[in-house]
């Protein structure tokens, strides 16, 4: 009944968006006011309904009900309760519907929150994100229903792959589905900025908040699936420019651009028809990665060949909707009005900078990711592009907008003064002078390349720092003056410096992981000592053990430093016999924000185990920035202009030049 | 500035900058593609030694042998050829005999393909995309392996099913496959 049920509030969902899609459109054009509130009650209810179907499929799963399809194929009646409810999402099917699920949330929160917009927008931007859940409930209806049943219930489930049997995926999908799909706000509200033919600096101001919040989601859906990647597949790597992280990365490049051009669009009133065009590629860019990972093109064209609907499906809705909006703005956005002038020295400038730098990067990525695809779909020919191509192209694109990023916030609007930005960024320069000097000395013989990125990012944190110091008059009025100052700024101010630090503090873990990680790897009997910079691990013994739905094998190791015991480490190895696959569950011990990291390999007949034994400095770093961004992002979003100033258009106009 | 000034220098950069992002992608694409073969192609092809490539195919059943210190060898087979592949570190959990490989490294003089990196899915049933194209080529992919059970076909249905490759979630997975070091 639950999945009956469950699937019937999905039908019923898509009967609202339907109505949603099509009743608001035709009352903003006959400018009825009854018609236009449709779609505020229609995205609630939808709401209300997918979160029924969703409730539906996640109590199947805690329930263990093996007459569905989608349970059995993924579940299993001794996993853990925490895994049965990821798992919900740990499938295509499932992540598919929570994939609905968070759309159907922002347009609620669309819905509810939107009482300021101005009707008809309202009305217009909720039809539109219609219009795309409508596509995506007949594409689960249709092609991946998961409440079908089995004719001849099994006993017992197959469980989830193993990998994802872990605290990570109930984070990381969700996350980033908050931020993949949130974009698809800012999509809505630039299709209907477009059908309505009207743009604003308000406009923007309503955006903003959007783009912002699904850019801290999607930032840390990012760093969290790497980190979980770091950890749970047993190599230590990070980031392996594969095309599903690729497919985050570019939405995420998209939207840190639209991000700052809408600055520039709400404070200046310029860029709008830019800020309409990056609005609608960072959602482009969402569903594409959603086609790449759904539709299996890329890890196997068979499942596609299978399945072909499924993949066919979505490349449907990605033609329809990227190239439907794409052809909207070639029409309407130029009859969008021009907005104002500005010195390419100013900080509209070096916004323009950073946006052009961004959308390079991410094409760089596209083609990266993209071509080998469509080579072989061409030519038949089968290429792999991996790190190295990103390496030689994407690194170099964001030296130079690194160098940029602390002259931004330097530069007044209009027209700017570089040589005073550069004066007030001596202090930054000279501090990362000193570390790369002083790095190039610890590093003797060494790549002089380490030691010029760091300095780098010492540049970025020291230049986000300046440009603090300049704001409150540190060192140049009395601390308490500079104190109040520091207190009285807004917080958007706050959250640039924070989210500039943290690409820094990105940037140094990165290098360091790369470029000083030691490593041993060999086989290690009981009692036998691994010296990995520095530290000594011994070996005291394996043993076994049983899990819930798996055996796993121990390795007990004793870490110490010049002969005094630090503390002992247990890397595993799993075995889950539902699916006859093992996963390697390295340990890890934090020391300060570096991490040694013990994964291990097969147990010879001898009673030897191969281990692989990392030393990775600063490691932790990498994750640190990017939290580091995203409270920059809260803290943004914190800021009163977004809360209060958004509701009157005109009145936040003046608002907004008084505060210049 | 006059809006035209302004619209020329904006233009003029984004040119530049795309010119240089050019330059990179096609420097990249001349020194770091990867391309992929087959036993079959390699003996074929006569690739040279010291080329970069991915050999995919599958590991022939008897072939492994482990050595000291991690080194291991095994052959690689596509049905109609074998190619001998060394390899020192640690395999991937999912490496096994009789399973689909794919291993990236260069040809030694002796013909010997020495692998750096050796990639397997974390699924035991997944058979790497680039191996399943190159065996449904060569007419050695067997229909089965890829085929989506019907659970409601009959009483079979649910031990039919373990023979299917799980739906392998790549969304949600942090989806990489690979092992190296």
């Amino acid at each position: 009944m639950i999945a009956e049920s469950g699937h019937y509030a999905l039908v019923l969902a898509l009967g609202l968006t339907l109505i949603q899609s099509t009743l608001p459109v035709l009352g903003a054009r006959w400018r009825d006011p009854t018609l236009m509130n449709v779609a505020r009650s229609t995205a609630l209810a939808q709401l209300l309904f997918v979160a029924f179907s969703f409730a539906a499929l996640v109590t199947l799963h805690v329930t263990s009900d093996f007459s569905v399809v989608n349970v059995f194929e993924n579940s299993h009646s001794l996993k853990p309760l925490i895994y049965k409810v990821t798992g919900v999402w740990g499938n295509h099917e499932g992540s598919m519907l929570l994939w609905v699920l968070i759309l159907a949330l922002f347009g609620g929160l669309v819905a509810a929150f939107g009482n300021n917009l101005p009707l008809s927008l309202r009305a217009h931007v909720l039809a539109v994100q219609a219009w795309i859940a409508s596509a995506f409930y007949l594409f689960i209806l249709i092609t991946s229903n998961p409440f079908l049943r089995i004719a001849n219930p099994p006993i017992e489930g197959r469980d989830l792959n193993p990998v994802l049997q872990d605290i990570g995926l109930a984070v990381h999908p969700p996350m980033l589905y908050l931020g993949y799909v949130g974009f698809s706000i800012s999509f809505s509200f630039a299709v209907a900025a477009l059908l309505e033919g009207r743009i604003d600096a308000a406009w923007a101001r309503w955006v903003r908040p959007w783009t912002l919040m699904a850019w801290i989601f999607l930032t840390l859906g990012i760093a969290m699936g790497s980190y979980w990647a770091y950890y749970e597949l047993g190599w230590g790597g990070w980031w392996f420019w594969d095309p599903v992280e690729n497919a985050s990365l570019m939405p995420w490049l998209a939207g840190t651009a639209l991000l700052h051009s809408a600055v520039v669009m709400e404070k200046r009133n310029a860029l709008k028809v830019w800020t309409i065009l990056l609005s609608i590629l960072a959602f482009s860019l969402s569903l594409l990665g959603t086609f790449l990972v759904r539709s299996g093109v890329l890890t196997s064209v068979h499942a596609f060949a299978t399945d072909p609907t499924r993949g066919v499906f979505i490349l449907l809705i990605l033609c329809i909707f990227i190239g439907g909006s794409l052809t909207l703005y070639a029409w309407r956005a130029p009859a969008l009005k021009q907005g104002g002038l500005f010195a390419p020295i100013s900080r509209e400038g070096a916004l323009v900078l950073n946006n052009l730098f961004l959308t390079t990067a991410c094409t760089t990525v596209f083609i990266g990711t993209l071509y080998p695809l469509a080579l072989e779909v061409l030519t038949g020919d089968k290429i792999s592009v991996g790190a190295p191509f990103f390496n030689l192209t994407f690194a170099p694109l964001f030296v130079p907008l690194m160098v940029a990023v602390p002259f931004g916030p330097l530069l007044a609007w209009k027209r700017g003064d570089l040589l005073g930005a550069a004066q007030r960024l001596t202090a930054a320069g000279i501090a990362s002078l000193i570390a790369v000097a002083v790095l190039w000395a610890w590093a003797r013989g060494g790549s002089a390349f380490a030691p010029l990125a760091i300095g780098l990012a010492i540049f970025v944190i020291a230049g986000a720092l300046s440009d603090l110091a300049e704001r409150t008059g540190l060192f140049r009025v009395p601390s308490a003056t500079a104190m109040r100052r520091a207190r009285g700024l807004p917080r958007s101010t706050w959250g640039t410096v924070f989210a500039h630090a943290g690409v820094g503090v990105a940037l140094i873990g990165i290098v360091c992981e790369t470029t000083w990680n030691s490593e041993y790897i060999g086989t290690m009997k009981p009692d036998d000592i691994a010296k990995v910079a520095g530290y000594e691990l011994k070996l005291d013994g394996l043993t076994q053990r049983q899990g819930p739905n798996f055996r796993e094998m121990l390795a007990q190791f004793t870490v110490s430093l010049d002969g005094k015991r630090l503390s002992a480490m247990a890397p595993s190895k799993r075995n889950f016999t539902t699916r006859g696959s093992s996963t390697t569950e390295a340990a890890l011990l934090t020391l300060g924000a570096s991490q040694l990291y013990i994964s291990l390999g097969d147990a010879t007949a001898d009673g030897a185990i191969a281990v692989r034994i990392y030393h990775k400095p600063l490691v932790l770093l990498i994750w640190f920035g990017p939290i580091l961004m995203a409270f920059g992002g809260v803290l943004s979003l914190s800021d009163r202009r977004l809360r209060v100033g958004a509701p009157k258009p005109a009145k936040a106009m003046r608002g907004l030049q008084a505060a210049e | 500035m006059t809006r035209k000034q302004r619209r020329l220098t904006i233009i003029g950069g984004s040119l530049a900058v795309l010119a240089v992002a050019a330059a990179l992608v096609l420097n990249a694409m001349r020194d770091s593609i990867v391309f992929f073969s087959t036993p079959a192609m390699v003996a074929e092809k006569h690739i040279q030694a010291g080329k970069r490539f991915r050999l995919g195919g599958l590991v022939q059943p008897g072939s492994l042998v482990r050595g000291g210190n991690l080194a291991v060898t095994f052959r690689v087979a596509d049905g109609s050829a074998t190619l001998p592949v060394s390899y020192k570190g640690i395999l991937p959990d999912l490496f096994r005999e009789g399973q689909g490989v794919v291993a990236e490294g260069v040809l030694d003089p002796s013909g010997v393909f020495r692998a750096d990196t050796v990639l397997a899915k974390h699924d035991e049933t997944y058979m790497p995309k680039d191996v399943a194209d190159a065996l449904k080529k060569q007419g050695h992919w067997k229909d089965d392996y890829g085929a989506k059970p019907d659970y409601n076909a009959g009483a079979q249905g649910a031990s039919r099913a373990a023979q299917a490759p799980p739906q392998a979630e790549q969304g949600a997975a942090p989806a990489r496959q690979g092992a190296s070091q």
